[in-house]
């Protein structure tokens, strides 16, 4: 299978063409077995190529399949490659998006357009599967697009509400503003290197003799970096560029979950991850982004704490985990990034999945505050989302206990700045986790106990359907052992399982695992992590089920600070008075109105007018009087006999011309 | 002998009273005649160059001249017969179907 690799990405290229063009008179059924089929079959080709991957000692499987594009000394061919951080990236992206297809059957069963959805679905996993099969940037930067591509597509899938279209747009755009970050930073790596192979990049001789450009030193490399980290930025959700992943919500429950929870944003981690090398060369770089990764983690939990939505609490919640995945990047610990993003594929996907459930038990209510005391009537949801809640809040023995432990151990040894940096970092970070268990659990709270907030008459609460309920369970089995590769090295009984894995691919990039004294501080920091979450749980359990009516008492109390979290720290509002209508203004006034209109449109019509106006004027010579052409014919023939006789010389400077 | 630059002049003041004619007559066959004079008028001169130059290309053109003109005046003719039937006019004004 490795040596077909191109078939993993291809099924669900295929299931996506075939739905889309012929699906549309189509049943349901049909479709659910193209759509399920191509993914499943293409995850178990995935599966497949990994054993085999396995099977050759893992060993780095690189081939070419064809050139795509060559000019000069410049080639892009459509390679792919595997090694263990591809392998961990493909198996979530077709594991995960399997389940999440299984799920949409039964979620988007009643929905129109439903060949549409299930084929940009599957153009999404396409897309994906390249970017992170890709071999070199630009394939990688044809999976990027094509992602950013489907996700348009799919946040306007409700297109004839201008919400839902308006916010694929804002995703579109400000996505384009990162990638315009991407792009310039492949040329950067191009002229440096003269190729964008990953593998010639990060093993050429140039870089190995690179000297690593210390802090504050801005190089070549340096550059590159936060060019590639401003791609991140915009696909990954981070600050700035943060702003169009809440408004994704807008999309069907099971895209949120599988584009902009589980894989999609995690692309600019992977990035990232993938380009350690080029990283560990640029401390400023790793630097920006752990500040980064950690304000946005912060900032986001913040805005979390006051939603009601229950979905833009999930969203706000992915940007704050991405930011997670983004400060263990800085600090060095990649493959404790990549173990968070594989974690958080996990329970992230399962939170969206289980309130895609609720809201399907509401018929399509959002609103937290008119739930309450669903847990008895949804009791297999309520189960699975109360386990990725405890996996999301670190909860040992649940997965993200394991993750968000050794990222915020690594923040607490980072150096890379000085030590006071990775204190602050760690502090943030832990402080984070205290706003996550919060919001969180205050999500538990409001959706799934205390009174009912809802009208009984009004909405028939009902328990999903199995195609939803499965993967949800399975996510929830996921969501609970998915961290138990790292158990061994908390426990002292062995090594962590997945940093070891990983080792080949980051081993030159990061610091040693944890060892001896090491140990015994971890022990202490996820003990520390431990009591935080349990803080968070408890303020939560207090504030909306002893004493419901204390949060609004403190919101009133605290007026300036609530309203601010409320309207998200009014960064669309900044942002639409700093960019969108100063770019308006020049669009209207500048653009359109003086260089379009007054410039070229004026050039254009003003030439037109005056050709007009000239034809006009000679038209009347062309009388159609036969008599006035014998005039004019005898005029110019005197004027030729003057030439002739007055002119200097015969006239032939002038009439030689002629002939 | 007369000078060669009499015919010229002679052929000079035919061929500007027939531009004269041509220009300033209404009536069709006036007009046609001037034509007719114009042509003379050159032929004329070719002749009169000819006879001056003791070359023989001149009478030939002046041969060619009036073979044209006869099977111009041939369909000069036709024409006018034609507008004459259709127009009940000769007055070269008021055949100005093409005029602006």
């Amino acid at each position: 299978m490795l040596e077909y690799l191109w078939i993993v990405p291809l099924l669900p290229l295929l299931g996506s063409a075939v739905t889309g063009l012929f699906g549309a008179k189509w049943p349901n059924k049909i479709i659910n077995s193209v759509a399920i089929g191509s993914t499943g079959l293409s995850f178990l080709c995935a599966l497949e190529a990994v054993r085999e991957f396995f099977e050759s000692g893992q060993l780095l499987f690189h081939k070419e399949f064809f050139t795509w594009i060559a000019a000069g000394n410049f080639r892009a061919g459509f390679d792919l490659q595997m090694d263990q951080l591809t392998v961990v990236m493909v198996l979530v992206v077709t594991g995960v998006g399997w389940l999440i297809h299984i799920y949409a059957t039964g979620y988007m069963a009643h929905e129109g357009g439903y060949y549409r959805f299930f084929s940009y679905l599957n153009l999404f996993m396409f897309f994906m599967l390249i970017l992170v099969l890709a071999a070199n940037y630009v394939l990688l930067f044809v999976g990027w697009e094509g992602v950013g591509l489907s996700s348009y597509l799919l946040i306007g899938f409700y297109f004839l509400r201008k919400s839902a279209s308006d916010a694929g747009k804002k995703a579109f755009i400000v996505n384009r503003i990162g990638d315009f970050g991407f792009m310039l930073g492949m040329f950067l790596l191009f002229r440096a290197f003269h190729t964008l192979d990953f593998q010639t990049i990060f093993t050429s001789s140039t870089l190995q003799g690179w000297p690593v450009e210390l802090s504050g030193h801005l190089g070549t490399l340096t550059f590159a970096c936060l060019l590639i980290f401003m791609g991140a930025c915009g696909k990954s959700a981070q600050l700035p560029l943060y702003v169009w992943l809440p408004d994704a919500m807008e999309g069907p429950t099971p895209v949120s979950a599988l584009i902009h929870a589980a894989t999609m944003v995690t692309a600019g981690v992977y990035v990232v991850a993938r380009s350690h090398v080029l990283f560990a060369h640029a401390p400023t770089a790793m630097l920006v982004v752990a500040i980064v990764g950690c304000a946005t983690a912060f900032f986001a939990a913040t805005i979390g704490l006051v939603q009601t939505d229950i979905k833009k609490v999930l969203a706000y919640s992915t940007v704050s985990q991405l930011g997670y995945m983004f400060l263990a990047c800085g600090v060095g610990a990649f493959s404790a990034s990549i173990f968070h993003l594989m974690t958080h594929a996990f329970f992230k996907a399962l939170l969206f999945l289980a309130a895609g459930s609720v809201i399907h038990a509401m018929g399509g209510e959002q609103d937290m505050n008119r739930m309450g005391g669903l847990s008895k009537k949804i009791r297999w949801t309520y189960l699975t989302m109360l386990t990725a809640t405890l996996a999301i809040t670190g909860f040992p023995p649940f997965a993200g206990f394991f993750s968000k432990d050794s990222i915020l151990l690594s923040a607490f040894q980072n150096e890379n700045g000085g030590r006071s940096a990775g204190y602050v970092l760690y502090g943030f970070g832990l402080a984070t986790a205290l706003l996550t268990s919060f919001y969180m659990f205050r999500l538990i709270f409001l959706t799934f106990h205390g009174k009912q907030r809802y009208d009984e008459h009004k909405v028939h609460v009902h328990e999903s359907p199995r195609t939803m309920l499965v993967p949800l369970m399975i996510l929830a089995v996921l969501s609970i052992i998915g961290g138990w590769l790292a158990a061994p090295a908390m426990l002292g009984t062995g090594p962590d399982y997945f940093t070891k894995f990983l080792q080949p691919v980051f081993g030159g990039s990061e610091a040693a695992g944890p060892e001896g004294e090491a140990r015994a501080l971890e022990l202490t920091l996820a003990g520390i992590a431990v009591i935080t979450a349990l803080i968070g749980v408890t303020v939560a359990f207090w504030l909306y089920l002893k004493r419901p009516g204390k949060a609004d008492s403190l919101a009133k109390s605290l007026r300036g600070i609530y309203t601010t979290l409320l309207n998200k720290y009014y960064v669309d509002e900044l942002y639409a008075a700093m960019i969108v209508k100063p770019l308006l203004w020049i669009s209207t006034n500048v653009l359109w109105k003086t260089a379009d209109v007054a410039g070229i449109d004026g050039a254009v019509n003003g030439i037109a007018a005056g050709i007009t106006a000239i034809g006009d004027g000679v038209r009347h010579t062309q009388s159609g009087n036969t008599r006035s052409y014998a005039v004019w014919v005898v005029v110019g023939a005197l004027v030729v006999m003057a030439v002739i006789f007055f002119w200097p010389s015969g006239g032939k400077p002038v009439l030689g011309m002629l002939r | 002998m007369v000078p060669t630059n009499y015919y010229v002049i002679l052929s000079a003041i035919l061929f500007g009273l027939g531009v004269f004619a041509f220009i300033f007559k209404r009536n069709i066959i006036t007009i046609f005649m001037s034509i007719e004079l114009m042509l003379n008028a050159v032929n004329l001169a070719f002749v009169a160059f000819s006879q001056a130059l003791g070359k023989l290309d001149g009478q030939v053109f002046v041969l060619f001249v009036i073979v044209v003109a006869a099977a111009e005046a041939a369909v000069g003719l036709g024409i006018i017969i034609l507008i004459a039937r259709n127009r009940q006019t000769l007055n070269v004004e008021r055949v100005n179907l093409l005029k602006l």
